[in-house]
């Protein structure tokens, strides 16, 4: 059975990844417009996050003008963060190949968790962040969440917490 | 919705000055400044793009989304604790956008017969209409909510708190049912407002209220809002196909799918009010999210007020009957305590006597409660409900919603209440 206990994150320790991180390999980016993945990537790429797709089975070779790679291990470059779009049961082998490429966050969508592998992470100094969607939290910090009427649950005496 | 921040722990009082009302991006702006205006320029074709297929969040045309609208929806999100909601014109708007998002032609609703006489109206005749059939149930005996149950039907929807007699709901219960059955639980919390009770804590799935009442509170401006609480899964089977199927408007996208757990209010912003178009004035909202930055205050004291003017009309040998749950020989008196500890409100119903006659008497020999067709307001009122609210039901359905010829309706101000007691003791016959 997966610990599916949602985790708390202060606000300051997203934000601090969020503004640090300026690239981002997303696996499991679809290169269908309407599937969730595609409105994040699309979303953060226009906040100025460069985008890197892996897709192991897409026939596109770019997704929202960026070169698709089969896996994480293709990369040329060492992406800030990687997102793992995928099936639960994918999540421990894909953080520990995430692991080998060293980027300095390693975030787990909205439904996904790991809690063994966030021990293992944080012990390498990897920030780990699971059931969070980094579209909604951008969002979230940033005021634009409460524009659609979405409750952030951010009180602040600050005219913004987050910009990009 | 996820474990969110520390922010969780402000009180009650914190978040209904705060919440949604961060100073403002460009100016600073302390206030929520009013946004008069009904479109917003784009900053390219390739974010209008994205602003129209709902990959981005912003601002495209005021009948859908607006800057001062959109800081009242979230402050009642996060009162409500809930995930999200969309603002609109009335209360009656608010029912109608949370039932035309999730129902079609040839669906089933339950709904209590304890309710506002405006809403049995709505869903006996406008909605019959739709085809949206409603039966109405009589809500003291909770098991006449799951033998009402149909393979068609879609939602059930209560008042806790009914108007016009305060009676008491056991929405816990109902909610049970509900949740059995897989059908989404719309409960409206217009009488009791987010301070006095909140039905996501016994199981409600969407909120709808009436803003016009206590939540503005001073009797200025109509307004009304659906809450997506964010905890029903309308993925589990096909019977809710506008969240669960492809909706070609947006490039096919699912709304469960690609909004989680706010996917019901982006159904009810990005389709059914976009449709319907009974959106709320940047006008309203402003003076309404000033109303709510008070709303504990006045709540407190209607609260007080209420209990007092009942315990006054409870010894008046001239009153029958009052049926304020905060009384302590009222049969709700338990219900009372478990879903409203700070108190049941201030709308309630009396008997008087001498019947029909001293009821007419009374409400024209007032000299302080005014005499209209709304609750929930500073100011104390008075209404005859069989005469006015609650005339175009039936004398049968006019007994059943606690509305007969003998019987007159208060809702308690925030007067000093010596003088609103003083008022009704000359008045009454």
């Amino acid at each position: 059975m997966i610990n599916k206990k949602d985790p708390s994150y202060e606000n300051y320790f997203i934000q601090s990844i969020l503004r640090e991180t300026k690239s981002i390999a997303i696996v499991g980016l679809s290169d269908k417009q309407n599937r969730p993945s595609y409105f994040a990537a699309k979303y953060l790429q226009s906040k100025g996050y460069k985008i890197i797709p892996i897709n192991p089975i897409t026939k596109s070779k770019t997704i929202l003008n960026e070169k698709v790679y089969k896996y994480l291990g293709d990369i040329d470059e060492i992406p800030d963060m990687v997102d793992l779009f995928v099936k639960q049961d994918k999540v421990k082998d894909l953080v520990d190949k995430s692991i080998k490429i060293n980027p300095k966050t390693i975030w787990l969508q909205l439904g996904l968790f790991d809690y063994t592998s966030e021990k293992k992470t944080k012990s390498i100094g990897i920030n780990f962040i699971m059931n969070r969607c980094p579209k909604i939290e951008f969002a979230r910090l940033s005021g634009e969440l409460g524009w659609a009427g979405i409750n952030s649950n951010v009180i602040t005496n600050k005219k913004i917490l987050l910009k990009k | 919705m996820t474990n969110d921040n520390k922010n969780n722990a402000y009180g009650f009082a914190t978040k209904a000055i705060h919440a949604g009302a961060h100073p403002e991006y460009v100016t600073g702006a302390r206030n929520t400044p009013i946004f008069q205006t009904t479109s917003y320029v784009f900053e390219n074709t390739k974010q209008a793009e994205s602003l129209f297929k709902l990959q981005e969040f912003g601002f495209v045309y005021s009948r859908l989304t607006n800057p001062t609208v959109s800081v009242l929806e979230e402050r009642l999100a996060c009162l409500e604790k809930s995930r999200a909601a969309v603002a609109c014109s009335s209360g009656h708007a608010a029912q109608q956008l949370a039932f035309a998002s999730l129902i079609s032609n040839g669906d089933h609703f339950i709904a209590s017969n304890k309710l506002y006489g405006g809403s049995i109206n709505q869903f006996t005749k406008t909605f019959k209409n739709f085809g949206w059939d409603c039966t109405l149930i009589d809500p003291e005996n909770v098991s006449n909510f799951e033998s009402a149950i149909r393979e068609n039907t879609k939602l059930i929807f209560i008042e806790t708190l009914s108007n016009p007699d305060g009676s008491i709901l056991d929405v816990e219960a109902i909610s049970k049912i509900a949740k059995k059955n897989h059908i989404p639980l719309i409960v409206d919390n217009t009488l009791a407002s987010p301070f006095l009770h909140n039905p996501i804590d016994w199981g409600a799935n969407i909120i709808t209220h009436s803003l016009t009442k206590f939540i503005c509170g001073n009797g200025t401006s109509m307004g009304g809002i659906v809450i997506d609480c964010g905890n029903f899964n309308y993925l589990a089977d096909n019977r809710y196909p506008s969240m669960s199927q492809p909706n070609s408007s947006y490039n096919n996208i699912k709304f469960s799918e690609t909004f989680g757990d706010f996917g019901f209010a982006m159904k009810v912003k990005a389709d059914t009010l976009r449709d319907l178009g009974c959106s709320l004035s940047p006008q309203n909202a402003f003076y309404i999210i000033n109303g709510i930055e008070t709303l504990h205050l006045r709540m407190q004291k209607h609260t007080a007020n209420a209990l007092k003017v009942a315990e006054y009309l409870d010894q008046n040998p001239k009153v029958s009957f009052v049926s304020y749950s905060g009384l302590k020989n009222s049969k709700y008196y338990k219900l009372s305590k478990k879903y409203f500890p700070n108190g049941p409100g201030s709308i309630f119903t009396i008997k008087l006597k001498k019947g029909y006659r001293s009821c007419v008497s009374l409400v024209e020999n007032v000299k302080l409660l005014s005499h209209v067709a709304n609750v929930g307001d500073t100011r104390s009122l008075i209404i005859h409900p069989a005469s006015t609210t609650h005339s175009q039901l039936s004398d049968a359905e006019k007994v059943k919603a606690g509305a007969g010829p003998d019987v007159v309706r208060l809702s308690i101000g925030i007067e000093s209440v010596e003088d609103i007691i003083q008022d009704l003791d000359q008045a009454i016959i």
